[in-house]
């Protein structure tokens, strides 16, 4: 699942001074895990996690796990 | 939920009970689906809803007596709906031909002797059963009295048609057949599995039959069995009198035919043949009287026109009483028997079973109204309090249902907030005022004026108790934060003497007079109508009185309210539901945090019921209404004016961040000023200043999100420098979980504190993250 909806060029990781890159997240909730491309710190692991997918498909998937 | 709690939650909701003209009728024809088809133009279908249940419809149609009228709700409004004049243009019309279900076939013998409407009846219910069926009539054609009928009611050449169908179905029809013979019966009965007498066929020898007192042949009226096993008798009665009742008697003989045959027992279960007493209730208020529509031509009856306007006038009788009031119930598109159902099949986790139902269980503001409404007492909030209990036990409760709300109570009866004290200077308390922690949260500065005001008025000492009442650990199936709520409550209250507790806040009072019976207690509003109410006081206009769902039960407190507006100068006007029928405005039973647009739904429909300003005693309806735009006053801001004398409705809506910053505000203040106590330690994350402009605000408002929040995040990523930068802007992003939800806040330094651009959250955990290596 690909949701790197923003440029992760945009952001950078303030700590290690370094651009983000495309990156593997892993989420979990209610019993289930989800893996997901994001945008990383190659060096820290800092993650980004866009506004438009937290209210979005990722808000739309917990409504879906908490009513299972 | 055991599957006997099911049942008696099922019981309860009489909504799927048959209506009326199907429970009269003696063969519960589906006379409501009938005649809606036909509203609707579905003649075909109405054809097939009449032959479901109906032997011969064609026949039956056209001849039945019809007692389902004299049953029909219309009639109490009006007159009742012509069903039998519909099913006679239904089978006179409809010319599609309609095939009855048939079982397999089971290779069992029966006799049925005669073919008055009694016999055709058993005929044609044991072969769609699958049997073997010989019908011997003495006489040169089948129908018996049928043919008696006149003509425009029963024409001969339909009379003809439908019989045919019985050779259609199977049967072997016999003629002229000798049954007038000694041992008639007994040859019968050995040779077939069972023998059905027509007890109005003509020359049929009876002899080896026991005969009752008037010298008919005995007839078990249950069973329609004679005093011989394995031969049944009916039909004794004049069949074109009552068709249906002959109609009923064969298809009873039938019934038992088939359980004789198949060693099932002939007696039980059988309560609700032929008419019975219906438990289902229909309201008719607002069904205005219609009469019955006229055939232009009364000797042929209705034509397709008039028809469709006759079936027009029916009500379909249901009860749906709860649903009518409860814009949740209406919501999820069925009745508390379904839903219970839902529940239980949810909680089994039944495989294919409806898996909304989670949702279903915290949408409930279990208010109660349901309960008032219904002629059974059915309570949905109990049914969901349940459901959540045994949730939480599973640990199935999704967080995000309940968890905002469990942090304020956690806020409520934190340091921040929660307090317990004497007057200042005094070391006994024969008062207590509870303000409740949502007042104290939208009207600070009311709450403080108003316990001046109990100081001053009341002598013996007026302690304070500043706490949440455990109401949302209640509505969350958290037992264990609800009663650890309770117990602090009584401990205080046992060590301030155990005084008389005032409280303000409706849903307190419940919660204190069910889990609390030994505190005496009082509402406010009752005190301040013994006391008198301050000079400073403002006066009311017009208002119209929401009252809060949890004032239900307690008419004193309502009247009380009332008393007071109309010392304050107030026009009341009542609302349609008010007294035992309050409405709740979304915050009960935590409906506004498991579902939001359900919430506002809510509130939309009670905004709708009048268009005068609303006077609310609950601060969360007051603040749910100001917040959708709707002018209500809290009484307190009347009776307790602080800046909003000129117009007390004008107070804007207090968000979840202003609340809790109001709380302490509040304990803060009443410390310094009454013990001169200066307090409160602060937490690091705290001392971060932040700027929120107002549309930032607002979206926090929309999303759950807390100025507390936005500070942790800001503070941790200053602290650890863990933060994003926008290489575009320079604008910080930085991201927190302080507890069950990720929170991630856009901002900027400026000077000593940081402005914020943005604020999100999910609840979904970041687990781990790695970097592709290209």
């Amino acid at each position: 699942m690909s949701m790197c909806e923003q440029d992760p060029a945009t952001w950078s990781c303030d700590r290690c001074a370094v651009a983000l890159v495309p990156g593997k997240v892993e989420f979990s909730y209610m019993g289930g895990s989800f893996k997901v491309d994001l945008p990383v710190c190659p060096d820290c692991g800092l993650v980004l996690v866009p506004e438009e997918l937290a209210v979005g498909r990722m808000a739309d998937a917990e409504k879906i796990l908490e009513d299972k | 939920m055991e599957p006997n709690e099911l049942r008696e939650w099922e019981q309860k909701c009489i909504q799927e009970e048959p209506p009326q003209c199907t429970a009269a009728c003696p063969i519960h024809l589906d006379a409501r689906l009938f005649v809606r088809q036909v509203g609707e133009g579905d003649w075909g279908g109405a054809l097939k809803t009449l032959a479901k249940t109906m032997p011969f419809p064609r026949i039956l149609g056209r001849i039945c007596d019809h007692p389902c009228e004299h049953a029909c709700l219309r009639g109490e409004a009006g007159e009742p709906i012509a069903i039998g004049a519909l099913e006679r243009l239904c089978v006179e019309t409809v010319q599609q031909r309609v095939v009855p279900s048939m079982l397999p076939r089971k290779r069992l013998a029966i006799a049925v002797v005669g073919s008055g409407l009694g016999s055709l009846t058993v005929a044609w219910d044991l072969l769609r059963k699958g049997y073997d069926l010989t019908l011997f009539e003495p006489g040169s054609r089948l129908g018996g009295s049928l043919w008696s009928l006149p003509e425009n009611i029963l024409p001969p050449e339909v009379l003809s048609a439908e019989l045919e169908l019985l050779t259609e179905l199977g049967a072997t029809v016999e003629l002229f057949a000798k049954v007038g013979r000694p041992n008639t019966v007994v040859t019968l009965s050995e040779s077939f599995a069972a023998v059905y007498i027509g007890l109005d066929t003509q020359g049929v020898n009876l002899n080896l039959l026991d005969l009752d007192d008037q010298g008919a042949v005995q007839v078990d009226p249950l069973t329609m069995a004679t005093s011989r096993t394995g031969v049944f008798a009916g039909g004794r009665a004049d069949d074109t009198k009552s068709p249906i009742a002959a109609v009923l008697a064969g298809r009873r003989a039938a019934t038992s035919i088939d359980r004789f045959v198949t060693n099932v027992s002939m007696e039980s279960g059988r309560e609700k043949e032929g008419p019975y007493a219906t438990l289902l209730y229909t309201s008719l208020a607002g069904v205005a009287p219609l009469p019955r529509i006229a055939a232009a031509n009364p000797a042929s009856g209705y034509n397709a026109e008039e028809a469709l306007k006759e079936a027009g006038r029916c009500i379909q009788c249901e009860c749906l009483e709860c649903v009518k009031v409860c814009s949740y119930l209406e919501k999820f598109k069925g009745y508390p028997r379904k839903y219970a159902r839902e529940i239980y099949n949810n909680e089994r986790m039944v495989p294919g079973g409806v898996h909304r139902a989670n949702l279903l269980v915290n949408s409930c503001s279990n208010c109660g109204l349901c309960a008032t409404v219904c002629p059974n007492d059915f309570h949905m909030g109990e049914l969901c309090h349940d459901a959540r209990l045994s949730m939480v036990a599973r640990a199935k409760m999704p967080p995000a249902a309940h968890e905002f709300a469990l942090l304020d109570l956690e806020f409520s009866s934190s340091d921040k907030f929660a307090l317990a004290r004497h007057e200042p200077g005094l070391t006994a308390s024969r008062y207590l005022f509870f303000p409740s922690c949502q007042l104290a949260g939208s009207a600070p500065g009311q709450v403080s004026e108003a316990y001046g005001f109990l100081r001053q008025q009341l002598s013996g000492g007026v302690g304070l108790m500043l706490n949440c009442c455990g109401a949302p650990g209640f509505w969350a199936g958290r037992d264990d934060l609800f009663y650890a709520a309770i117990r602090t409550l009584r401990t205080e209250w046992h060590a301030l003497g155990e005084p008389v507790m005032i409280v303000a806040c409706s849903s307190c009072l419940a919660i204190f007079r069910e889990q609390l019976p030994e505190i005496p207690l009082v509402s406010l509003w009752e005190v301040l109508e013994q006391t008198g109410l301050p000079n400073t006081a403002a006066e009311a206009g017009r208002l119209a009185v929401v009252d809060p769902c949890s004032s239900r039960l307690d008419p004193a407190v309502q009247k009380s309210v009332r008393r007071l507006l109309e010392r304050l100068g107030a026009a009341i006007e009542e609302l349609p539901l008010h007294g035992d029928k309050p409405e709740c405005c979304g915050f009960g039973g935590l409906m506004a945090n498991a579902n939001p647009a359900l919430a506002r739904e809510v509130v939309a429909r009670r905004l709708a019921a009048s268009d005068s300003d609303y006077l609310a005693y609950c601060a969360m309806c007051r603040d749910h209404f100001t917040a959708a735009g709707k002018r209500t006053t809290h009484l307190i801001d009347l009776i307790f004016p602080v800046e909003t004398r000129e117009d007390p409705a004008g107070r804007p809506a207090t968000g979840w961040s202003l609340r809790h910053e109001n709380r302490a505000r509040l304990k803060e203040a009443l410390l310094k000023e009454l013990w001169g106590e200066a307090t409160v330690t602060v937490a690091e994350y705290e001392r971060r200043r932040v700027e929120i402009p107002p549309d930032v605000l607002a979206l926090m408002e929309a999303r759950r999100i807390l100025v507390a929040d936005v500070q942790r995040v800001i503070e941790y990523g200053e602290r650890t420098g863990n933060r994003l930068r926008s290489e575009e802007n320079g604008l910080c992003r930085a991201y927190f979980r302080p507890h069950r939800v990720t929170f991630w806040v856009d901002y900027r330094q400026q000077g000593e504190g940081f402005i914020v651009a943005n604020a999100y959250c999910h609840r979904m955990e970041i687990v781990r993250s790695s970097h592709e290596h290209v």
